[in-house]
């Protein structure tokens, strides 16, 4: 990917997107054609490279080309669903696929038309997910999957899925991993909804029995498997900085602001010194995220995703704290305790809906503590903890 | 929004002059020796700065002597002096007292073409050229917008004095920073109009007291005027924008300061915690030492953000340097003292002793998080700024 941008890429990417336009009318192409046709023309993710879906330019430039595609009103796609896909497994397919394997997955991923999921967390590997248990074992041109992932949201959507099995127990942990593609519509693939604390069930556990994966979906070699996970991973944090700049009081510090202004009859002074900290702290939050993209932008990726996690995630649990004991009586009330499936409504449910779902924020995408190892050991260059299955066979390790 | 919170190229080379000048003439380890001296500002050091670098006149224009640059560069320049707890008055002088005069040179910008420059002009001249250094005779806990209350008043005049457009003032300003070497004092007076005056500090009736201060690195001083000769560089209105504009330039610049401090105490603290071993492991091996750095890092991160938007919101004269200001100084200011703190402790036991430095930085940074607002008063500052008002 190009790191900086000239004048001149970005006057090429808007004539090549009027010309695109001028050719397929959005108001009369269908959504799925017209999408299609978009990818084609190398005017889908500006940093795909030439021949799919791109043109190796800089992330910077995909704003631009977004609000061309947007003022000539082209459709949407399903992003909301297809986040895995677009976020984890596109750079994952990008930097470890074959040409072959490419061509096979990045357009309908794109498009959304194939929805991704993310296999790596199991009941027993949480933070030490390179401990996972669940086998892939080769059986011809194909290997035959055993084994239960846990927190997966998004599988009982998903055609594709990103799954990471030990393919070697005899050898240390790291070293015994391998990265698949498995279709998830296949008879040994079982996806049951796990419920959470605010009653609904936003993620999946799915059961491996006797699922099977071609050896032509491998991404990296044999044994590669962590390598491989770690680009993916390592997307995950870089798209939380990557995202649009978003005005001052958006997110949960917007409601409890709202709050404040709507009910004198209810402030305290305890209650207002709280509330100024909090909103000066999430203000500050929200500049040192867009400080965040400027520097992505500017070509110097900072390890600050990690910074700005932690702090995101601490400062949902006060606000909303904070929140449901100013709301008093009305704090003690929940809208609806009922398992819902698909969650199409968020953070508007209400405070306790709020207060309960940033729980997550803490554990999600790396726990706060795994966070601040991270950023102790490759920020600070602190020494790593001492481990007590270093260099030992998987199945060796206690457990 | 289009701020950009980086640094530019120009401010990073801005400050690695700073920082190598201030390793090779002011090494931490010999301020230790200086603080106990009775006037501890190092005078040697700000003539470097200012003829080499050209720091005195920063924020003046090329018109009048100075660099012409902006409070981006200023912030800039900051963080190097907070890093180094260095003992000259770039705050109070090159920033604090240069922008009052700025704020009264526009106030008289509309003389008549051909009259001799405004008294503020003609200031600013002499802080360009380095031979002089000014401060605000104002308490340095006084916070922006609120305007300090004035301890000094006109008195009754002497004889030649209309001729001379002298004012004679009375009273006393306690705790004013970076005052001790400064050769013009900018005093607010209340009378009929409130003024702001320019007064020598080597004119008779001018008493500057150093203080046994908390900070020895930014000694305070206390002043008194005992019919001292002040001469009028902004009137009324003008006077009392050029303090309040003084104090929130005062408010964003310290932030950066603040904010170089806590970076410098974050790095001094992971290099020794690599270094030094207990229970046969480096201690910084210790989860429990591991994750306050990081959360020190990570509270860094953040308040850098909020310093560089309210440099550049001021930079820019944009609407919302209020808010970005009170943002700044407090997240800075908290910022500051935690990371001061936390090296004291986790150095151990020689952070606590005299002959390391942990302890300039500590009192660098509690000084300084009283300094023209503490993190609770400008966050208070923000119910009226956001609409979160106080209960009533």
């Amino acid at each position: 990917m190009a790191l900086s941008t000239t004048a001149s890429d970005e006057a090429e990417l808007r004539e090549a997107i009027r010309a695109f336009i001028a050719e397929h009318d959005p108001a009369s192409v269908p959504s799925a054609e017209f999408n299609n046709a978009r990818f084609d023309a190398g005017l889908a993710a500006v940093t795909y490279p030439v021949g799919h879906g791109g043109r190796g330019l800089a992330r910077g430039l995909q704003a631009v080309a977004d609000a061309e595609f947007a003022r000539a009103g082209a459709p949407e796609r399903d992003q909301a669903r297809n986040v895995i896909g677009l976020g984890m497994a596109a750079p994952t397919i990008l930097a470890y696929g074959t040409g072959e394997q490419i061509s096979r997955w990045l357009r309908p991923l794109w498009t959304c038309e194939e929805i991704w999921c993310q296999l790596f967390s199991e009941p027993g590997a949480g933070s030490d997910v390179a401990g996972l248990a669940t086998r892939a074992v080769k059986d011809g041109d194909e290997w035959v999957v055993n084994g239960q992932k846990v927190w997966t949201s998004l599988a009982h959507h998903a055609k594709w899925g990103l799954l990471v099995a030990r393919t070697d127990p005899d050898v240390p942990k790291h070293a015994g991993l391998s990265y698949f593609v498995i279709d998830m519509e296949q008879p040994g693939v079982e996806v049951r909804p796990l419920r959470q604390a605010t009653g609904e069930a936003e993620f999946n556990e799915v059961f491996l029995t006797d699922a099977r994966v071609p050896d032509a979906n491998r991404l990296g070699n044999v044994g590669d498997g962590w390598k491989v996970a770690t680009t993916t991973l390592m997307n995950e944090r870089v798209s939380i900085g990557s995202g649009r700049s978003v005005p001052r009081e958006e997110g949960v510090i917007g409601y409890a602001a709202a709050s404040w202004r709507q009910h004198p009859e209810r402030r305290g002074h305890d209650a207002h010194q709280r509330l100024l900290r909090l909103w000066a702290e999430s203000e500050v939050a929200r500049l040192a995220g867009e400080r965040l993209r400027q520097q992505m932008a500017a070509g110097e990726p900072g390890p600050e995703g990690s910074a700005a996690k932690l702090t995101m995630a601490r400062l949902n649990q006060q606000i909303t704290g904070w929140e449901i004991e100013f709301e008093a009586e009305d704090g003690l009330r929940y809208d609806d305790w009922t398992m819902r499936r698909d969650a199409t409504r968020g953070y508007e449910r209400g405070p306790g809906f709020r207060y309960l779902r940033s729980k997550g924020n803490s554990i999600e995408g790396g726990t706060s503590e795994v966070l601040r190892n991270i950023i102790a050991e490759r920020v600070l260059g602190l020494p790593a903890e001492q481990r007590a299955d270093k260099g030992v066979a998987w199945k060796d390790i206690p457990r | 929004m289009t701020v950009d919170l980086l640094y530019t190229d120009d401010e990073r080379t801005l400050a690695d002059a700073v920082r190598s000048l201030l390793a090779d003439r002011a090494p931490v380890t010999g301020l230790i020796k200086r603080v106990e001296q009775p006037d501890t500002y190092d005078a040697g050091l700000w003539r470097t700065a200012a003829a080499e670098i050209g720091l005195a006149g920063l924020l003046i224009p090329e018109a009048l002597g100075g660099a012409g640059a902006s409070y981006r560069e200023a912030a800039a320049v900051a963080e190097e002096f907070g890093a180094g707890v260095a003992p000259v008055p770039y705050l109070g002088s090159a920033v604090v007292a240069t922008t009052a005069l700025l704020a009264a040179a526009r106030a008289s910008a509309g003389r008549a073409e051909g009259t001799a420059p405004s008294p503020a002009a003609a200031l600013l001249k002499r802080l360009a050229s380095g031979d002089a250094t000014a401060a605000l005779a104002v308490e340095f806990s006084a916070f922006p917008p609120a305007l300090p209350a004035a301890g000094v008043r006109v008195s009754g005049a002497r004889p030649g004095d209309d001729e001379d457009g002298v004012t004679r003032l009375r009273g006393t300003v306690r705790s004013v920073a970076d005052a001790l070497p400064a050769g013009v004092l900018l005093v607010p007076a209340d009378g009929v109009p409130g003024a702001l005056y320019a007064v020598e500090a080597d004119a008779p009736g001018v008493h500057v007291a150093p203080v046994v201060s908390l900070d020895m690195t930014r000694q305070l001083a206390d002043i008194t005027f005992d019919d001292a000769p002040g001469r009028r560089v902004a009137a009324g209105e003008a006077a009392d924008a050029a303090v309040a504009d003084a104090l929130t330039a005062g408010a964003v610049v310290l932030a950066a300061e603040q904010l170089g401090l806590a970076q410098r105490c974050l790095d001094m603290t992971v290099a020794y915690v690599k270094e030094r071993k207990q229970f046969a492991r480096p201690v910084g091996s210790f989860q429990a030492i591991k994750h306050r750095l990081a959360d020190l890092w990570t509270a860094i991160a953040q308040a850098r953000a909020a310093s560089r938007y309210a440099a550049a919101c001021l930079a820019a004269g944009d609407p919302d340097t209020a808010v970005a200001a009170a943002l700044a100084k407090s997240a800075c200011g908290d910022v500051a003292v935690l990371a001061a703190e936390e090296a004291v402790q986790l150095h151990g036991g020689i952070g606590f002793t005299w002959e390391h430095p942990a302890h300039l930085y500590l009192k660098r940074a509690k000084a300084a998080a009283v300094g023209f607002g503490t993190a609770g008063a400008h966050r208070e500052t923000l119910a009226a700024l956001v609409n979160l008002p106080a209960p009533a």
